[in-house]
């Protein structure tokens, strides 16, 4: 347990002092997840808010919450775990007792709290710009909310770390990320709220792990309606079916790798 | 000149050998283009569908921005993407040493060394909807439209290339900026809609600071035969004054460029 611990915070710390170098590329980053802000532009600009059952005030909150959520739900494991396995920098990895994806998941964590600046800035000046959008949800609520946006950071990591396992099987794996964006943006909620959805899309939307990624946090974050234990009951299944087929795959992958490189 | 196109040419077929290494990447990248158009689509008809549409443009004339975009979107991954992302690494590993020495201009060195094919779905699907859509719009270019569209197709192609190249070049500043590309592209994906559908104060920031407008909705204008002079003038004024800043840029970048030990 003290060596989990111990483990646990010289990574964390090591990652975090290493994002820390490279704070200016971290807030451009930060930026990059401006789209819910453009769409909550667009909806607000179309008024086709009153048609959702959301108040403007509740758009806006939403797509805010959007945003946070986005911001703090970043994965880009498949790329790094890419450039490792090419140029044999998984090697060293692999000889040390650690599974080499506690690493990763440090440093996803580290470039988290790295952004918690940026955000905050970005969050208080839509916040002080966006007319309408008054009232903070309560702490228990956003507290809650940042809870399950770590769980939602957790699924899609997860989900991104099975796709990744098929870098051991091709040296170009992952421009597959380009094709996991695709159902990731138009369906979680990121674009538009599902009640905006036809009900047949939303059914489909429903059926994908996609909106527990954005959906459902954002919803809590927002202060809005949610039910809190269906919604933690899909995030966990989700969880539940990926772990194994990661961890099989894993070991699969494994015995194909040729460390490559130096 | 002649030079110039003779190296074109041996770069472009040397980088197409290697990128046919790689035939299963057509495929994603071909879905990955059908994908982004269909979810794109599914959401302007999110919009068109209460009967709300965005900023004053119909159904088919907002297509034709979305077919702009697209079209550019393939551009970005022929040449932007795969050159003007590789200059972070040349600085990174000082391997811009050796770009720096060869009896070329650096420049078109960087900007023109790589090109991929699987950019060229997402070209020609643009344009098969640009063609579509100006169509059923009731469009009915006459030659002059046509070369003005060309030309001013040519000018966003241009500013985009410009912008890419300037965040690519501030690398010999602050070395690590890969992401401040991905930042441009997400940015940018606010072109997939009509100008007008944003409020004023994005409206000029899109004009003035990031020309999305100039992108797509200008040339859109244009093939539907509502171009006005003083946006095509402005458009081309735009495309020279960020084509030399970029050039006077990458000029000063390189004074302050150290190179990199190993």
């Amino acid at each position: 347990m003290s060596r989990t611990l111990r483990l646990a915070r010289v990574l964390l710390s090591v990652q975090y002092a290493y994002m820390l170098e490279y704070r200016a590329e971290i807030a451009l980053w930060a930026l990059s997840g401006l789209l819910p802000l453009i769409m909550l532009a667009l909806w607000s600009g179309a008024d086709a808010a009153a048609d959702l059952s959301l108040s403007p005030a509740e758009l806006t909150r939403y797509f805010l919450a959007a945003f946070v959520v986005r911001q703090f739900t970043v994965v880009w494991v498949i790329h790094i775990f890419e450039e490792d396995a090419l140029q044999g920098r998984l090697s060293p990895y692999l000889l040390q007792p650690l599974h080499p994806f506690w690493r990763y998941l440090a440093a996803h964590i580290a470039e988290q709290a790295t952004r918690v600046p940026f955000v905050l800035a970005i969050v208080l000046a839509v916040w002080l710009f966006g007319a309408g959008a008054s009232g903070w949800p309560p702490p228990s609520t956003w507290l809650l909310g940042l809870l399950v946006t770590h769980l939602a950071f957790l699924l899609r990591f997860l989900l991104q770390s099975v796709i990744t396992m098929a870098c051991f099987w091709s040296e170009r794996a992952a421009a597959l990320d380009r094709l996991l964006l695709i159902p990731y943006l138009f369906l979680s909620g990121l674009v538009a709220p599902l009640e905006a959805f036809p009900p047949g899309l939303r059914r489909l939307a429903a059926a994908t792990p996609f909106p527990s990624m954005v959906d459902f946090p954002a919803r809590l974050l927002s202060g809005g309606e949610v039910d809190l234990l269906g919604g933690l009951a899909t995030l966990a299944a989700w969880m539940a079916l990926l772990l194994p087929l990661y961890l099989m795959l894993w070991r699969a992958g494994l015995r194909r790798y040729a460390a490559m490189g130096a | 000149m002649g030079r110039y196109l003779r190296t074109l040419r041996e770069f472009w077929s040397s980088s197409l050998a290697i990128e046919l290494e790689y035939p299963a990447n057509a495929l994603i990248e071909l879905l990955s283009v059908l994908g982004n158009l269909a979810g794109s689509v599914v959401v302007l008809a999110l919009f068109y569908g209460r009967g709300h549409g965005l900023g004053g443009w119909s159904w088919d004339e907002a297509l034709v921005v979305l077919g702009i975009y697209t079209l550019l979107d393939g551009f970005t991954s022929t040449l932007l993407q795969p050159n003007l992302g590789a200059i972070v690494n040349h600085v990174r590993t000082g391997s811009l040493d050796f770009v720096l020495l060869k009896p070329i201009d650096s420049q078109f060195w960087l900007s023109a060394r790589s090109f991929s094919p699987w950019g060229l779905p997402g070209v020609l699907a643009g344009l098969a909807l640009i063609v579509l859509a100006a169509r059923r719009a009731g469009a009915t270019p006459s030659l002059i439209t046509l070369l003005g569209t060309t030309l001013l197709l040519l000018c966003s192609a241009l500013i985009l290339y410009s912008l890419w190249f300037v965040l690519a070049a501030t690398s010999i500043w602050f070395v690590k900026v890969w992401n401040a590309t991905e930042v441009l592209r997400s940015t940018l994906v606010a072109g997939r809609f009509p100008v007008s559908a944003y409020p004023p104060a994005l409206r000029t920031l899109f004009t003035l600071v990031l020309p999305v407008a100039f992108l797509t909705t200008v040339p859109a204008e244009a093939i539907l035969g509502r171009a006005t002079i003083p946006w095509v003038l402005a458009s081309l004024g735009m495309a020279m004054v960020s084509l030399g800043l970029s050039r006077g840029l990458w000029r000063h970048a390189l004074r302050y460029y150290t190179s990199a030990s190993s």
